[in-house]
């Protein structure tokens, strides 16, 4: 039986992982080659890695980080921040990993996403939406970490991703971000329901009982970050994942 | 020596790391006569269908896979887009296939499917064979893929799986087995349908 995936999204600042909370205060988590061993271990569903500065650096994830990732990682995982160009794409493809994650460069130019899916095909393509909701309950899509807003709207900005060939969807509330008290259903169901294409909400899962109502309210897989790498009530850095017994039972 | 057909679509690497893992050499090529060569082929695939048979024909790889897999009888093992180019024909751009087993490759179109079909699912294992033992409905496999199989022989069926409707997940004719899914990403799973496919003896896959 089809089980939605569960993926940690891990975030890279430099050369270590950190965790935010709704896009701000990067607090160092740890290596992340060392939390890649361990997902590997733990036989995650699937990882992705985003370089949450590499936008506003004007630079591409490293090549290099990715190959490592890719010599530890025995499952699929997909890797973002930065990619403007094709030729980087195909890099960080060819370095292993499986799919590539595009915001800002998809902001700029939605029709760079077509040249992607064409080269690479639209499984590996990940167009990724980081949204706010405005204090009147409207959602606003922004990039480069937050920082530059979007004139278009949210779903003709999700159904431009999907015509030029998006794979996935990536939808990431910024307001939830690393609260830990369960995702934007809301933003979830309106994105979902317009779209044929895979939905992966991130942003605000704080218990497996989280992912099951995302999963419900129409989210194809569900990532985490906050939820993978913290534990306890003082959020002490703990690499973890649910055991797979429990993700079977939580989505039946 | 099970040779890893290069035809510059697909991740070799996660492939030739899953036989390291499991300790059964495997190289990579592109070369026709090293390919000419193999005890056991692999072609994995991922990617647009047409691009990966007008790659196939570029590279002159089709004239020597033709021969080891229907002449001289190669066990070969196809993954994803692999699979897929064995059969007759794809819907993925009204292009003709390998046509080494009957079937054909469709587009998903079941209503409020998502598509593609990606992630976690099993596979009901339709037929007994080498390649599937020690697999059952347990067994949890990645998927990703947007066209599936149809068998026209239904003996050649050998995994199935749902998604919205049932599809072929996995066939076997002879010398020729296709999977779906990704065994080299499928942990333990996958793990032992490459070892099973690595150690089945070459004259008997059945």
């Amino acid at each position: 039986m089809f089980r939605p995936r569960v993926i940690p999204a891990l975030l890279l600042k430099g050369q270590g992982l950190v965790k935010t909370v709704q896009f701000k205060n990067p607090r160092y988590i740890g290596d992340p080659i060392n939390a890649v061993r361990i997902f590997n271990d733990l036989e995650v569903d699937e990882l992705m890695l985003l370089d949450i500065m590499a936008t506003r650096e004007n630079r591409c994830i490293s090549t290099e980080i990715v190959k490592q990732v890719g010599d530890e990682a025995y499952m699929p995982f997909a890797v973002g921040g930065g990619i403007t160009t094709l030729a980087q794409a195909v890099a960080l493809i060819s370095a292993g990993a499986e799919k590539v994650v595009i915001n800002s460069a998809f902001a700029r130019n939605p029709a760079f996403i077509k040249e992607l899916a064409a080269e690479l095909g639209n499984q590996s393509v990940v167009v990724s939406l980081d949204v706010k909701k405005t204090w009147l309950g409207k959602y606003e899509v922004y990039s480069a970490g937050g920082s530059t807003k979007s004139k278009s709207a949210l779903t003709d900005l999700v159904r431009q991703a999907q015509d030029n060939g998006a794979g996935e969807l990536l939808l990431n509330s910024i307001g939830h971000e690393g609260l830990m008290k369960g995702y934007d259903l809301e933003l979830i169901r309106s994105v979902s329901s317009v779209v044929q294409i895979p939905v992966v909400a991130c942003g605000g899962a704080g218990s497996i009982k989280h992912l099951r109502e995302a999963a419900d309210a129409g989210a194809h897989a569900l990532a985490a970050g906050s939820l993978f790498v913290y534990h306890g009530p003082r959020n002490a850095v703990l690499v973890n994942y649910p055991e797979k017994e429990d993700l079977i039972n939580n989505f039946r | 020596m099970i040779t890893i057909i290069d035809y510059g679509m697909g991740n070799l690497r996660s492939v030739q790391k899953a036989f390291q893992h499991i300790n059964i050499e495997a190289v990579s090529s592109s070369d026709p006569a090293t390919v000419a060569k193999a005890d056991k082929l692999l072609l994995p695939g991922v990617g647009h269908f047409a691009n990966g048979m007008k790659r196939l024909k570029e590279t002159g790889l089709l004239e020597v896979l033709n021969q080891k897999v229907l002449i001289e009888k190669t066990p070969v093992l196809g993954i994803c887009l692999g699979m897929q180019l064995m059969t007759s024909h794809s819907e993925e751009g009204d292009v003709e296939g390998l046509n080494w087993v009957s079937a054909r490759t469709r587009k998903f179109r079941s209503e409020g499917l998502k598509i593609p079909h990606m992630g976690w699912n099993n596979v009901h294992v339709a037929k007994p064979a080498l390649i599937a033992e020690g697999i059952n409905d347990s067994n949890m496999f990645y998927f990703v893929h947007s066209y599936y199989v149809s068998c026209e022989q239904s003996n050649d069926v050998l995994f199935e799986t749902t998604y919205g409707d049932t599809f072929v997940s996995g066939f076997q004719k002879e010398n020729i087995t296709g999977v779906q899914f990704h065994p080299e990403k499928s942990y333990k799973s996958g793990f032992t349908l490459l070892k099973n496919f690595a150690t089945a003896p070459c004259s008997d896959q059945e």
